[in-house]
């Protein structure tokens, strides 16, 4: 019975591509070559940056901020098997201690280009701590309970910002000063271009480090605890501890992306980090396909742009105003709805399943057609 | 298959979306060059807006934009404004900070609307502020009496629209100090902004001591026997209500339960008659006697000219969809909108407009004055009572007037303007 | 004093009402291992059933039966037309696959009845018995209290008593055995869903009159309170369901009564960490979960 699991891999994982019997003619060495696919994606986001327009320029960039809590959550669910239904929340304190810190700054005068990536460092601290008081409660817990007790803390955390006005200005929010683009780039340099720089740099970087450390010890490591923990803790591993290390990475990132988030925003309250965001995530990697950072990207670029393409389906339509306002706002979410339970009852890997097959059916061809 | 190709392949793909989305949405990243205003050519304004269609605080407050977009239709329908006609693109925020980012920039950034109008809710506005600061976009009449709107140094292009809740509670408390002496008041207010600058106005009236329980309720929470209870045990006589709909009807039907039956004093949010009669269904009577406040004819006023006028094209642009204060809200801001373009003369740029409405002296429906200029950036800034009697909502007593500061509260005297015969106003 | 039996009681004529929606989850549970995160918005729609027939009948108790038949069947055709198709080796992806029917079902509502709340009648009078000064239960409370009794003594007759119940049970505990020995373990899943989804529906026909009204997002809340009652009670065990249900609802009463109702989520988040650091599987969990 898998009721003690959170999540087994998915249903095709026989081929996970992330797992050790999988890489015998592997070339060179990993660190290398996750550089220089980030050193790619980076040449490729600067090009973007000046090829779009501006909000396809903050769209991108909302994009990176959401793929950090997404590939966080994929490291957590997909490899590790923790289920999270309060990622909103760990997010929401990276969030609030980005506006803390810059708020701090620039009460103070104190100016230059080095505040936001310390401001970012912070809040990933605070959410490394926050991750870990809930990693160790979560290490002890399964399936539906798991899910309960970070149900909770996805409700907790925006109500504390409402309890403790004095310092979160309830529902309102903060605002976070973001200083303008250094002048270097030149007086006319869009805003839009530099946050996608500084969303993309910062995501760029955190999944450099999430990529190692799948496919380091600790990685294996987290996908043997998944897969069968008795078995894992007779290979001599410390299933809690590892528990808990998946947890605090995981919420590191999450943490990151709403600091992201936040910076984007100039502005956090309370209401953007609602039990709905973190169900959200949840929907965002399983349909991207669960235990693949590529998924986690399918993912985040979905949450983004989905509202965006219903609504421009939506307004094909011409309607009565009556079944206009009916029909305004929840046709999206049907749309969504039904894409959620189609793709999981016909590719229950996601996206990213199914492009792996498709891949690998090419491929087939291709070398069928070789020999 | 290569893990690395995969991810080129991954990444390559998103690429091609996002391009393709790009090139869908037509001309390039230039930003708008000088000389032409975004959003205005010579036949058109485009107006954006974002409200909450869809979600728990939709209720109600999804009327509001479509009734906009119907007396937009109707001006558009006699000739627009300037030979303009105005296009109102209404955007679902679903009251989600988060998503009121993604739309305004969408409406900013790529539609380029001329300005935001009427943006609903105090969380979702508030984070948005800045972004229209910088992109120097008119940010008018949003839909919230917080008084964050009212900073004309650090926000130069937004202005308030509905009158700020400390100048509501200053002239709910006044009535009690007049009408009620000697009783004992209590207070329920939402745990934010809203209650906490209700509750202010109350005080500045009342006294800090004036108030003898205050409590407060949050969304998330729907059971609110336990303040209640509270004000029934001590004996409370009138009850200022600082509440959004749903919690109006909850408080007056969980005191119903309780056998206990104050005064009720409602913020203007929360005093909608049809709106709560409806969510108290059968239970509808206890709203007797219920005071609120209001500073647009009240919806049922059939003898009134603006609310035949609204009713008019209501049947017409809006699909005749139910009437009720959000319908004569939407269609009020609407008429203010016009004319502040009016205002702005032929010549409409974004700074036009905004000059225009810091020059003020608007007369509209609204019951009370408006209260632009160049250093008051607040919408309304008085209301009238009113009571329900025999299940009609009606006004009683004088307009007042007065300021989120330490202004007496006085009658405001001037007589109500009647529409113009077309019901489109003309340049003053 | 006074104001504790007030809290009290308040908190239990709530607590009753999550009671039986948790008790709606467990039953989905032991069935199908399945935490049906849809269950919340199936409900609601069954109450808006309930609203269309009554305003066409002027009858609240037609209503109230429609709404328990459309429950009984909405819980059969998600188990039909959805669920049974869902790659059940990731728990995951049942719960996903709820999370997207409870998008459909709400949108759905939104366009059907709009978005404004509607008034919810009640049978009896929500107006409480006056001793001495303190309003205690109304007759509503006693009504809300004799259903969920009702419910929960007729479940345990069915699975403790009946054949039909026996079959459930094994079907649920062993399903290749009881296939082996004739039992329709299809025909008892969905007998599951829509017994567990009638009484969702049960549920929401008591508690949405008490709250803001009927909307498509009515039961949004009371299925968070469900879900931490469910697990503080432990989801295999149907009185787990019930003492969570009043110990969430009495939890909750006290906390806005005493501390301020800002602090309720805090205090379910305490209660919950409270309980499962003690008890990983709930209150009521049958056997202690493997440590690790």
């Amino acid at each position: 019975m898998s009721a003690t699991r959170a999540a087994a891999p998915p249903a095709d994982g026989a081929v996970d591509p992330a797992t050790p019997p999988d890489l015998p003619r592997r070339r060179g060495n990993t660190l290398l070559r996750h550089l220089a696919v980030v050193a790619v994606a980076g040449l490729v986001l600067v090009g973007m940056s000046y090829a779009l327009e501006p909000f396809r320029n903050f769209q991108l960039a909302t994009v990176a901020a959401y793929l950090c809590a997404t590939a966080g959550l994929t490291v957590l669910t997909g490899l590790n098997g923790q289920l999270s239904l309060g990622h909103g929340a760990l997010m929401a304190t990276g969030a609030y201690t980005v506006a803390f810190c810059q708020t701090a700054f620039s009460d103070r005068g104190v100016t230059g280009l080095w505040l936001l990536p310390v401001s970012l460092v912070a809040a990933v601290a605070a959410t490394v701590a926050v991750g870990a008081v809930v990693g160790v409660a979560a290490a002890r817990l399964r399936g539906p309970y798991l899910a309960g007790v970070t149900l909770a803390v996805a409700v907790v955390v925006p109500a504390l910002t409402v309890t403790f006005d004095g310092v979160f200005n309830g529902e309102q929010g903060l605002s976070v000063p973001v200083e303008p683009p250094p002048l270097a780039l030149g007086p006319y340099f869009p805003y839009e271009r530099w946050q996608l720089w500084v969303a993309g740099a910062a995501t760029l970087l955190a999944l450099l480090l999430l990529a190692n450390l799948v496919r380091s010890r600790y990685g294996r490591m987290f996908r043997a605890v998944r897969d069968d923990e008795v078995a894992a803790r007779l290979a001599g591993i410390h299933v809690a501890r590892t528990q808990v290390i998946a947890f605090v990475v995981s919420a590191a990132t999450a943490g990151l992306g709403g600091a992201l988030l936040a910076v984007l925003a100039q502005s956090v309250s309370p209401g953007a980090f609602s039990l709905t965001l973190s169900l959200f995530l949840l929907m965002a990697v399983v349909i991207g396909g669960l235990g693949r950072l590529a998924g986690a990207v399918w993912g985040a670029v979905l949450l983004v742009a989905l509202p965006d393409l219903s609504h421009a389906l939506t307004e094909q339509l011409t309607l009565s105003p009556a079944a206009a306002q009916r029909l305004e706002g929840n046709l999206p979410l049907a749309i969504f709805g039904i894409t959620l339970i189609v793709v999981m009852l016909v590719a229950p890997g996601g996206v990213q399943g199914l492009l792996s097959r498709l891949g690998r059916a090419v491929s087939a061809r291709w070398r069928a057609r070789r020999s | 298959m290569h893990r690395t190709a995969r991810r080129g392949l991954a990444i390559a793909s998103t690429i091609a979306l996002l391009i393709g989305a790009a090139a869908c949405s037509g001309d390039g990243g230039s930003t708008s060059g000088r000389g032409s205003v975004p959003g205005v050519t010579d036949t058109e304004i485009l107006v954006g807006t974002h409200m909450p269609l869809t979600g728990p605080a939709s209720a109600g407050y999804s009327k509001i934009a479509p009734a906009t977009k119907a007396y937009f239709d109707y001006v558009n329908a006699n000739g627009g404004v300037h030979g303009r006609k105005i296009t109102y693109e209404i955007m679902d925020d679903g009251y989600n900070p988060a998503n009121t980012q993604q739309v305004v920039r969408q409406l900013v950034l790529q539609d380029k609307v001329f300005a935001i109008l009427n943006g609903l809710g105090t969380p979702t506005h508030t984070g948005v502020l800045d972004f229209l600061k910088t992109n120097r976009v008119p940010d008018l009449f949003v839909a919230s009496g917080s008084r964050s709107w009212d900073q004309p140094d650090k926000y130069p292009g937004t202005f308030g629209f509905n009158p700020d809740y400390t100048v509501e509670g200053k002239i709910l408390a006044n009535h009690v100090k007049t009408a009620m002496p000697g009783r004992k008041v209590c207070f329920l207010g939402q745990d934010d902004d809203f209650g906490r600058d209700s509750l202010a106005g109350v005080e500045k009236v009342l006294g800090a001591d004036g108030v003898a329980v205050k409590q407060t309720y949050v969304t998330s929470n729907t059971n609110v026997a336990p303040q209640i209870g509270a004000f029934k045990a001590a004996g409370c006589q009138v009850v200022v209500l600082a509440t959004v709909p749903g919690f109006t009807a909850l408080s007056i039907g969980t005191a119903a339960r309780l056998g206990f039956r104050p005064q009720w004093m409602v913020s203007n949010v929360g005093a909608d008659h049809p709106t709560l009669a409806k969510q108290l269904g059968e239970a509808a009577p206890l709203l007797e006697g219920m005071i609120g406040a209001n500073y647009l004819p009240m919806q049922n006023d059939k003898a009134n000219p603006w609310i035949q006028l609204y009713t008019r094209i209501n049947k017409e642009y809006n699909g005749d969809a139910p009437f009720d204060g959000n319908t004569v809200y939407g269609m009020s801001v609407g008429y203010l909108f016009v004319q502040a373009l009016l205002a702005a003369g032929k010549d409409l740029t974004r700074e036009s407009v905004i000059e225009a409405v810091n020059k003020g002296g608007f007369q509209g429906p609204g019951l009370a004055p408006l209260r632009f200029s160049k250093t008051d950036h607040s919408g309304y800034g008085g209301e009238r009572l009113t009571t329900v009697t025999g299940g009609v909502q009606n006004y009683f007593g004088p307009a007042y007037e007065t300021d989120e500061a330490d202004a007496p509260v006085a009658e405001y005297t001037a007589a109500p303007v009647q529409p113009p015969a077309n019901g489109i106003p003309t340049v003053s | 004093m006074d104001r504790f039996v007030f809290l009290t009681l308040d908190g239990l004529s709530r607590g009753a009402v999550y009671a039986a929606f948790a008790l709606a989850l467990v039953l989905i549970w032991r069935a199908a291992r399945v935490v049906n995160f849809a269950q919340g918005a199936m409900a609601v729609a069954a109450a808006y059933v309930a609203y269309s027939v009554s305003a066409a009948t002027g009858s609240y108790w037609l209503g109230f039966l429609a709404a328990l038949a459309a429950g009984l069947l909405f819980g059969a055709v998600v188990d039909r037309v959805v669920m049974r198709y869902v790659d059940h080796a990731s728990p995951l992806n049942p719960v996903i696959v709820a999370l997207g029917l409870v998008l459909l079902i709400q949108a759905v509502l939104g366009m059907v009845y709009g978005s404004e709340f509607r008034p919810a009648g009640t049978p009896f009078s929500r107006e409480g018995f006056t001793v001495g000064g303190l309003a205690l239960l109304s007759p509503y409370d006693l009504f809300v209290f004799a259903a969920v009794a009702v419910v929960v003594s007729a479940l345990a007759w069915i699975f403790a008593r009946t054949a039909v119940g026996l079959r459930m049970r094994a079907a649920a505990f062993a399903p290749e055995v009881s296939r082996l020995l004739g039992v329709n373990v299809g025909g008892m899943l969905t007998l599951g869903w829509a017994l567990a989804s009638g009484v969702g529906a049960l549920a929401a026909m008591l508690v949405i009159p008490t709250e803001l009204g009927l909307h498509p997002h009515a039961m949004d809340l009371v299925f968070v309170s469900a879900f931490t009652a469910a697990v503080v009670g432990g989801l295999d065990s149907p009185p787990g369901a019930v003492v969570g249900g009043l110990v969430v609802g009495l939890v909750l009463s006290y906390v806005s009564g005493y501390a301020g109702s800002d602090l309720t989520p805090l205090a379910v988040l305490v209660l919950l960490l409270a309980v499962l650091l003690v008890r990983p599987g709930g209150l009521f969990a049958p056997v202690a979960a493997r440590r690790v």
